[in-house]
């Protein structure tokens, strides 16, 4: 009797997940033949094969080097490349203030704090994308046409067509001096740290730069002058030279950044609060100050809390940079979009699209799981 | 174990089954019919070819063409609905039958005809144009070396910024926007130099938009122009041929000098070509599975080709275009008749 | 957690903070704890410092803002020129739908408030509440589609605005709950097959930003159904829209089935009661009562991933207001409208969010009492 209703439920489970297997596999055929049918009925054409052909469509900015005749495959390439330098400066930008922003909201400094709380519930509660929207808004019509650019500073350039600011130009040569100048480095940090131990760490600093700027100042005379500094010019109907900030570019990092720190900010919040008041405690009785206390007893401990909400916000942020369509920075997403109206094949477009992001994904879940694996292990 | 590989092999003979069974589909105009309204697909705007106006009802060159084809099937003008569309979005939504007919905003190239697209009957010739403010004294594309552009994605107009830009070694820096209006928006705040369409879309737009429409210049991006052609999904022939034939009733009645006006008058005539067009002397119709009235209905209705252009963009529109390549093909222009027999 | 707040104080303030005594006067210790050593005058001054900065923008967007203008024009110096919402109130509230029928968005738009106040309060919750939503969400779409009791028909395509946006919300949520439940309990089933299908929707999903189901929904998926099933862009956004909240969803629902003793479902196996019946009258209240506030947050993204809508081109409330941005008429306008729109999102989202809070401490303080 026993036996056979425990037969009778393993059977019932065996069904059970025949039927749902075979209801997916008859799923994806049922897609997979209507796709099929309604391609050929409708004469769109399919394949991989355009990723060869010459793009021939502009790209406003890019990170990688791009023209146009380059082929559809270097332009979604391309674009990958903004979304990650995208991904990686706001994730960068967002850390950094998101603790800045922890620690204003614990640091009990009543306006501060406060300030602090307002930021995190004004940024939280609005979409992302009407926070873009508006900063584009802002950007485009705040500042005044290029030919009366404001110029508030020497070589810095604000108008609507973006920022330009003074920029390094390479000359042949340069690689000697930054490698000069690298060693240089080097050299002092470790000569100061043994020689002179026993002056202050101030005094140590003023000595290393002392002979460090000069040195370099010479050397980069004697290599003639390869580096120099340019200021943007107006020229014709444009600024040219120098850094160039576009207002699509400026928007996106603005508005991602911003909406980002609020989310990294809480986060890091509650890790350094999920770490108990005893170590505070220990920390005082034993004399440690409190920045120490900080920054090398409680933060370290709070990082096993931050990592995962903060791996799957970064994972959040690469997902986000998507919405720079909605105000033109040429990311994957636009780019994808591009490909679609110059070559009508969205199927195979979307799809490289959903493959890139599922891939980075999960690559950055399992790289995250792995780096928590380890850190959990510390702790035993 | 073995159970579940049985069930497993039932369902996915199941599934190959029902997976690859044909599906029936209905032909644009049997849809159309049964729905009782036709979606057609329209920009985002562009006064005189296709806007809602301040009471949400639309008007325009492309709106009155969407029109005509409504009257020939359902014989209506009004049973069209307008769905607006961004550049990107107008070719997949006609591929994928969201709308039954894109109308003039589609430029005619060898490679959308041959991807799920249909083109039926040019009612447009234009060339390809930037516009810019006077002020910035460039008449002439060799003068926009550094010029920025504001392009619309999802338009022939993105490669022919590049073209020019390789071609005179201009270093056009294109700005990309995905929405009609935020582009010629973008244009007018002083975000680009120049912004890039078809000369009669910068037309509607300096005279929609601007404070003062003569403070700026259209001039040609290329010395070819291009056809804007009505277009239907691939793959229904019945379709193509309805819409074709309903665009060449309008350019037909100009040539035959049918107008609104006249239209009763001319149904006494007794030219046999005029009478096959208007249906007295049946068939036509018939043959495209309408009514043998169809071109009558359409041209009593809306007009002929050169009232809808002269009352949308042309003489009485504030737009004020010039008939140009648009005129018949008597007055020196590319407007041809085919004949209706 | 005041204890801790008071630790973090003196992090910054050396201790000086914790230490006023009581007798001083409420000004001193007020003036101590800005300017009570550096650390504090240095805060307290970066704090003004950000204070500072938005003068400018309250002198923009209220002092010298136009409320009333005769003409656009007037608002081409100064500042904000919030004349322009007052005239395009109707078509960022409700989009291109009639004018003449928009009492009905408006009631749609107060039937979605009332039941999700409802919702949030504890005492009404229960399977008649489900009822309600379906009747309510019936309701609502009878109203703003038409076509029956003398109501106009109004076609999908008209619809616009605020009660989009909403619908889209609610109707997502609604659709996305019994899918997630389902998934959620996959993801925790004993079976190989059940546990690995879930998992892998429910990781697809959250691996794709929502931009990518939108084109999916929006562009491929007429593809991928047969050519006589015509669903129009608003039904296949909402699908899209659907699918991503269930698998986040699952995923907030599988956390509140972890917290759960598993001798509750041994006890109900115990006392025969059939599998499904257990779940939906013992585990699935439990379990859901455990995780209110992820909820709760999931329900927040989800109104303000409706935004995202505009990519693909449905006609939501900020897709209405860019388009009303971009009116030739008014002096380029955009930072208005979008401030406007961000303003209704904020009241919605913070509404629900402090609302649902305040509930929350209402039930501990209650239950601990």
């Amino acid at each position: 009797m026993l036996r056979e209703l425990w037969y009778s439920d393993r059977l019932r489970n065996g069904v059970f997940q025949a039927v749902l297997l075979g209801g997916l596999i008859w799923l994806l055929f049922w897609i997979g033949g209507n796709t099929v049918q309604n391609l050929a009925e409708r004469g769109i054409r399919t394949g991989y094969e355009f990723l060869q052909r010459p793009a021939r469509f502009p790209i406003s900015e890019t990170v990688l080097r791009y023209s146009p005749s380059d082929s559809f495959f270097w332009a979604y390439v391309v674009g990958l490349a903004n979304t990650l330098w995208l991904s990686f400066l706001t994730i960068l930008f967002a850390t950094i203030g998101g603790l800045a922003l922890a620690l204003a909201r614990l640091s009990g400094h009543p306006l501060l704090s406060r300030l602090a709380g307002i930021y995190v519930t004004v940024f939280r509660n609005v979409p992302l994308i009407v926070q873009l929207l508006f900063f584009y808004g802002v950007a485009t019509s705040l500042f005044p046409p290029v030919r009366q650019a404001l110029n508030p500073l020497p070589g810095l350039y604000l108008s609507l067509r973006g920022v330009y600011a003074p920029g390094l130009v390479m000359g042949p040569g340069s690689g000697t001096v930054i490698a000069v100048a690298v060693l240089l480095a080097l050299v002092l940090l470790i000569v100061l740290r043994h020689w002179a131990a026993g002056q202050g760490r101030l005094r140590r600093w003023l000595w290393g730069f002392a002979i460090f700027l000069p040195a370099l100042v010479l050397v980069w005379l004697l290599a003639g002058r390869p580096i120099a500094l340019e200021a943007p010019q107006l020229h014709g109907l444009n600024f040219r030279g120098g850094l160039y900030l576009s207002p699509e570019f400026s928007a996106i990092i603005i508005g991602l950044t911003l909406y980002t720190t609020a989310f990294t900010g809480e986060i890091i919040r509650g890790g350094i609060e999920a770490v108990g008041k005893g170590q505070w405690e220990g920390g005082r009785a034993l004399g440690v100050s409190e920045r120490h206390i900080m920054f090398r007893i409680i933060l370290p401990q709070a990082l096993r809390v931050i990592v995962p909400p903060m791996t799957s916000q970064y994972l959040s942020t690469v997902k986000n940079t998507t919405l720079a369509v909605a105000v033109g920075y040429p990311e994957l997403g636009l780019v994808v979009n591009t490909v679609i109206n110059q070559t009508g094949q969205a199927l195979e477009s979307i799809l490289i699209m959903l493959g890139v992001f599922l891939t980075i994904s999960l690559s950055v879940s399992a790289l995250m799981n792995y780096f928590n694996a380890r850190i959990a292990l510390v702790e035993r | 174990m073995s159970i579940c590989r049985k069930y497993a092999a039932i369902a996915l003979s199941l599934a190959g089954l029902l997976g690859t069974a044909p599906a029936f589909a209905k032909t644009t105009l049997e849809t159309v019919k049964e729905r009782g309204r036709m979606i057609c697909g329209a920009s985002q705007g562009t006064p005189g070819f296709g806007a809602p106006d301040g009471n949400g009802y639309w008007r325009g060159l492309d709106i009155e063409t969407c029109r005509a084809v409504a009257i020939a099937v359902l014989g209506d003008k009004d049973a069209v609905d307008f769905v607006p569309l961004s550049g990107q979005q107008r070719i997949p939504a006609l591929q994928t039958g969201e709308i039954d007919m894109l109308p003039r905003t589609l430029t005619w190239t060898l490679q959308r005809d041959t991807n799920g697209i249909n083109f039926t009957q040019p009612n447009y010739y234009e060339y390809t144009g930037f516009m810019m403010p006077k002020a910035l004294g460039i008449t002439k594309v060799e003068d926009m070396a550094g010029a920025s552009v504001c392009v619309q994605t999802g338009s022939t107009t993105e490669v022919v910024v590049n073209d020019v830009s390789t071609q005179n070694d201009l270093d056009l820096k294109p700005v990309i926007f995905d929405n009609t209006s935020a582009a010629r928006q973008a244009f007018f705040s002083g975000r680009c130099d120049a912004l890039i369409t078809d000369a009669g879309a910068l037309a509607s737009v300096r005279a929609s938009m601007a404070d003062k429409p003569d403070d700026y210049v259209i001039f040609p991006a290329t010395p070819y122009i291009d056809a804007l052609t009505p277009a239907v999904r691939q793959g229904d022939d019945q379709w193509m041929d309805i819409v074709r034939w309903s665009v060449q009733a309008l350019i037909a009645a100009e040539n035959f000098g049918i107008t609104q006006a006249n239209i009763d008058e001319m149904m006494k005539s007794e030219d046999p070509r005029i009478r096959r067009f208007l249906g007295t002397d049946p068939g036509n119709g018939k043959a495209l599975g309408l009514t043998d009235d169809f071109a009558y209905r359409i041209v009593k209705a809306l007009g002929n080709y050169g009232e809808l252009f002269d009352r949308n963009v042309g003489k009485d529109s504030p737009l004020k275009l010039e008939r140009g390549y648009n005129a018949l093909y008597r007055n020196g222009g590319l407007m041809l008749p085919l004949a209706f027999q | 957690m005041p204890t801790e707040k008071t630790t973090f104080t003196s992090l910054h303030t050396g201790g000086s903070m914790t230490q006023v005594p009581e007798r001083q006067s409420r000004l001193s210790g007020f003036v101590k704890t800005l300017f009570g050593d550096r650390l504090s005058i240095a805060l307290t001054l970066i704090s003004v410092l950000i204070i500072y900065a938005f003068v400018p923008v309250i002198d923009w967007a209220l002092i010298r803002a136009h409320w009333t203008v005769a003409s656009p024009a007037e608002c081409q110096s100064g500042g904000a020129c919030w004349a322009f919402i007052g005239a395009k109130l109707r078509l960022i509230l409700f989009g291109l739908y009639p004018p003449e029928e928009q009492w009905r968005a408006v009631i749609v738009i107060v039937l979605i408030m009332a039941l999700v106040l409802l919702t949030l309060s504890p005492r009404f919750w229960g399977a008649r509440l489900l009822l309600v939503w379906a009747a309510g969400i019936a309701v609502m779409l009878v109203l703003m589609g038409g076509g029956v009791m003398g109501l106009p028909p109004v076609p999908t395509s008209k619809w616009g605005g605020l009660p989009v946006t909403l619908l889209l919300a609610v109707l997502s949520l609604g659709l996305a709950f019994p899918f997630s439940v389902v998934l959620a309990l996959g993801r925790r089933s004993a079976q190989p097959v059940t546990r690995g299908l879930s998992v892998l929707v429910i990781e697809l999903v959250r691996g794709l930003p929502l931009v990518g189901l939108l084109f999916v929904a929006a562009i491929l998926m007429p593809l991928f159904l047969p050519p006589d099933w015509n669903i129009d862009k608003l039904g296949r956004t909402l699908a899209a829209l659907t699918i991503f909240a269930a698998a986040y969803l699952a995923e907030v629902i599988r956390g509140g089935l972890q917290g759960l003793p598993y001798g509750q479902t041994e006890a109900a196996q115990a006392l025969g009661i059939p599998y499904w019946r257990t779940i939906w009258h013992i585990v699935l209240p439990q379990a859901i009562q455990k995780v209110i506030p992820p909820l709760t947050n999931t329900a927040i993204v989800m109104v303000k991933n409706t935004s995202l809508v505009l990519i693909v081109g449905v006609f939501d409330m900020l897709s209405a207001a860019r388009s009303a941005a971009t009116d030739p008429m008014w002096p380029a306008p955009s930072a208005e409208a979008y401030l406007f729109v961000a303003m209704i999102y904020f009241v919605i989202c913070y509404g629900i969010a402090a609302y649902s809070r305040h509930i929350e401490t209402d039930l501990t303080a209650r239950s601990h009492s």
